[in-house]
């Protein structure tokens, strides 16, 4: 084989990876947008918040110790101990859960039934205040996260694939934080559709996506449901989190990652699981392999507006995204 | 009560404003934002070292000093801002920390006669004080550590780095794209072949770059970037096992917390310097005592001795240098913007002044005039122990290429006042 078919191929592969990456991010703004019609514009502070709190029970660092410190003159900044990963992202899923919880009670409850643009100008109120909540209650320093995954290119893959080129193909680069990623996503997504097919909750969950009023009427509390969706995001943003923080650590910029999950939810769909999925495949795909083959030529850098492009295309033969529910008006 | 009214906005306005004998110097921040990382502990050290000149010494030359501290987030149209609602005030220096905001101040500041100082960064052709009257960029600027960078590679190849190849993973903005026309002149200079790779902001994401940088194998990457750019190039470098030896940042890609996330795997990265690293200097004895022991530092005490902690004090060091200097040379205390933009202009840096101030061997001798408001150039290099979590100076500071650059600044110096009608030469 041609080594740049080769090259091609590993592109097109790390392509893959990087969407699984993305759809981790956009999984959480589906979520919540097919069971309450909010484009949740806070969901990529949530993944900050959740991996600066699991960093920060880890650590055992204590909250709000600059305020406290500045009030009372005291220099406390850690607890003494560190927390096992494991309990410590059980503890984060319950800070999510209360963060979901306080969302619903001090701003959703009092806009039931505004219009989706009201909605959509809460959360973005709601990512700043979490910006800067989340920088007030851990500090904004950046936090090294290691819960155990494990990074770098698999000496594996590399080895076994090397034999295939020539002398300038160095076998196949793969990260092992990728590939535990796509596992973690695989499961995610499984645990994600058992739970809406087959549990009360989750039925409940599409009732009221399909339609608010018609659950209600059946006695389906709506509160409930929303804390539910929204604690579920948290986890899913905890999970983007943790994921992304083990790459670059835990620092504002993880923030930002939800602007790779816009492109996805373009092309996938605002409504369906598997369209972030397939989404999030076809942007790291189609992007990775633009920069490779044409980004040379432009000066490289093409990533970002690429993502861009191709979900626009994709929006003008269909609009809805490639799995969104198509909406009919009748005027 | 009209007599009334007057008199409580007058008290309003004097309790709002610093008091006129204030030395007033802004401190245009980040401590917020994708870049607060590197913001807070240069802000901590800029603010630190005026604090303990008002508590040890009682300002400079008796004039206590005023520290206006304008949060930017990095943000150009929030720098401006900044600056609009501070040079009121009496501000003396700004040092924007930002080259977008640096751009944006230029004819600004020069129009209103206020100084400005952009130490290793900003415009760079503003070391030609013949042209930018009001701009500094002493010790060294971007273009010196582009040149210092090449420097280094010269003296580990035995002065001969002909053939080699150099991937340049740079930041896609002003900032990151400065050093390039510098690199490529020097390329030419030396036959090395150099490839640059643009990152865009923020750079979480470079997964493509690191495999080109795979697939071409450079013998040195060199790397321009800022905020997590720097840690995810860090830990893409050691993905995919590239020898750190051979990965080398300009000095705002090499602070503690850019190389620790990434672990063991950075240890050996190499990052340019324009000053000495660590809290081994006097002075931080006397910062200890008078400000983190009082309860009167700007942070909690614990960036002292970190990479941008030691800049921003070595900034606030050289503006406080730049007042003593106006203040002599005016035969005044009280110091007008005008009058520090001249104690720039004459600011003697030597060895027996850095000792006495407690910072010995902490950065180059120079001496600023009005043609190179750029001082000497000179830069060092730094490398990264991951075991002890150190960065330590592996070589002097050494002269950059005085012709490569010179003839650089000078171009685009030109070019500048061709556009802006300025008329070269000194006042």
């Amino acid at each position: 084989m041609s080594d740049q078919f080769l090259f091609a191929t590993e592109v097109f592969i790390n392509g893959l990876m990087a969407g699984v990456l993305y759809a981790l991010v956009a999984l959480g703004f589906v979520l919540i947008y097919k069971a309450s019609g909010i484009f949740n514009y806070a969901q990529g502070v949530m993944a900050l918040f959740a991996a600066m709190t699991l960093v920060g029970i880890m650590e055992g660092q204590v909250p709000f110790s600059h305020i406290i410190n500045a009030i009372f003159g005291t220099e406390v900044h850690h607890f003494g101990w560190h927390v096992p990963a494991l309990l410590a992202i059980l503890l984060t899923v319950g800070v999510m859960v209360v963060f979901a919880w306080l969302v619903q009670r001090v701003v959703m409850r009092h806009l039931v039934g505004q219009e989706p643009i009201i909605l959509f100008m809460a959360t973005i109120g709601l990512a700043y205040f979490l910006e800067g909540f989340s920088d007030l209650m851990w500090g904004s320093e950046i936090k090294t996260l290691d819960i155990g995954l494990p990074q770098g290119g698999s000496f594996l893959i590399e080895d076994m694939t090397a034999g295939l080129g020539s002398d300038n193909f160095y076998g196949f680069f793969i990260d092992n934080l990728d590939i535990v990623a796509t596992g973690i996503a695989v499961l995610l997504v499984m645990a994600l559709v058992a739970f809406s097919q087959y549990t009360k909750q989750g039925r409940a969950m599409r009732a009221v996506a399909d339609d608010h009023q018609a659950a209600l009427s059946v006695g389906i509390s709506l509160n409930f449901i929303w804390v539910m969706v929204w604690s579920v995001a948290g986890f899913v943003a905890l999970v983007a989190g943790i994921v992304w923080g083990t790459k670059s650590g835990v620092q504002f910029s993880l923030s930002l990652i939800a602007l790779k999950a816009l492109p996805v939810l373009m092309l996938g769909g605002f409504t369906s699981i598997p369209g972030a999925i397939v989404g999030g495949l076809i942007i790291g795909v189609g992007e990775k392999l633009f920069e490779f083959a044409i980004g040379p030529m432009v000066g490289g850098a093409t990533e970002n507006w690429f993502a861009y492009v191709l979900a626009l295309l994709f929006l003008v033969f269909r609009p809805q995204g490639l799995f969104g529910d198509k909406i009919i008006e009748r005027v | 009560m009209k007599m009334k009214l007057t008199t409580l906005a007058l008290g309003a306005l004097m309790a709002a404003g610093p008091a006129m004998a204030d030395l007033v110097f802004p401190s245009l921040s980040y401590r917020t934002g994708p870049y607060a990382a590197g913001g807070i502990p240069f802000a901590d050290g800029y603010a630190d070292y005026f604090t303990l000149l008002n508590e040890r010494d009682g300002g400079i030359g008796g004039v206590p000093t005023k520290l206006l501290e304008c949060e930017t987030g990095y943000n150009t149209e929030k720098g401006v801002e900044c600056y609009e609602s501070t040079k009121g005030q009496g501000a003396l220096v700004y040092q924007p920390l930002s080259t977008g905001i640096t751009y944006q101040l230029i004819p600004k500041v020069t129009a209103d006669g206020i100084p400005m100082h952009t130490m290793g960064y900003g415009r760079t052709s503003a070391a030609n004080g013949e042209v930018f009257s009001n701009v500094f960029n002493y010790p060294a600027n971007y273009w010196n550590g582009a040149s210092g960078v090449v420097n280094y590679l010269l003296e580990v190849n035995d002065g001969d780095i002909k053939g080699k190849k150099v991937a340049l993973v740079y930041h896609n903005s002003a900032y990151g794209k400065e050093p390039i026309r510098t690199l490529e002149e020097l390329a030419k200079k030396h036959g090395f072949d150099l490839k640059t790779l643009p990152v865009d902001h923020p750079g979480q994401e470079q997964k493509s770059q690191w495999l080109q940088i795979r697939r071409d194998r450079p013998d040195y990457v060199v790397m321009w970037g800022w905020g997590v750019m720097n840690q995810v190039a860090v830990q893409e470098a050691a993905n995919i096992r590239f020898n750190m030896e051979n990965f080398i940042g300009v000095w705002w890609s090499g602070a503690e917390h850019d190389v620790i996330p990434a672990g063991d795997a950075a240890n050996g990265f190499k990052a340019v310097t324009f000053h000495n690293v660590g809290s081994d200097f006097p002075v931080f004895d006397d910062i200890q005592k008078h400000v983190v022991d009082t309860g009167k530092a700007a942070g909690n005490g614990d960036q002292i001795g970190t990479v941008l902690y030691n800049r921003g004090l070595y900034a606030a060091m050289l503006a406080a240098e730049a007042a003593k200097t106006a203040q002599e040379l005016h035969g005044t205390k009280d110091i007008t913007p005008a009058m520090m933009r001249d104690g720039m202009e004459a600011l003697e840096i030597t060895e027996a002044k850095m000792a006495a101030l407690g910072l010995p061997n902490f950065g180059p001798e120079f001496k600023v005039s009005c043609e190179n408001h750029g001082g000497p150039g000179l830069v060092g290099v730094n490398q990264w122990d991951a075991a002890t979590k150190t960065w330590s100076l592996i070589s002097d500071f050494k002269p950059t290429d005085a012709d490569v650059v010179g003839a650089l600044v000078a171009e685009d110096s030109a070019a500048y006042a061709s556009e802006n009608n300025i008329e070269a030469g000194c006042k």
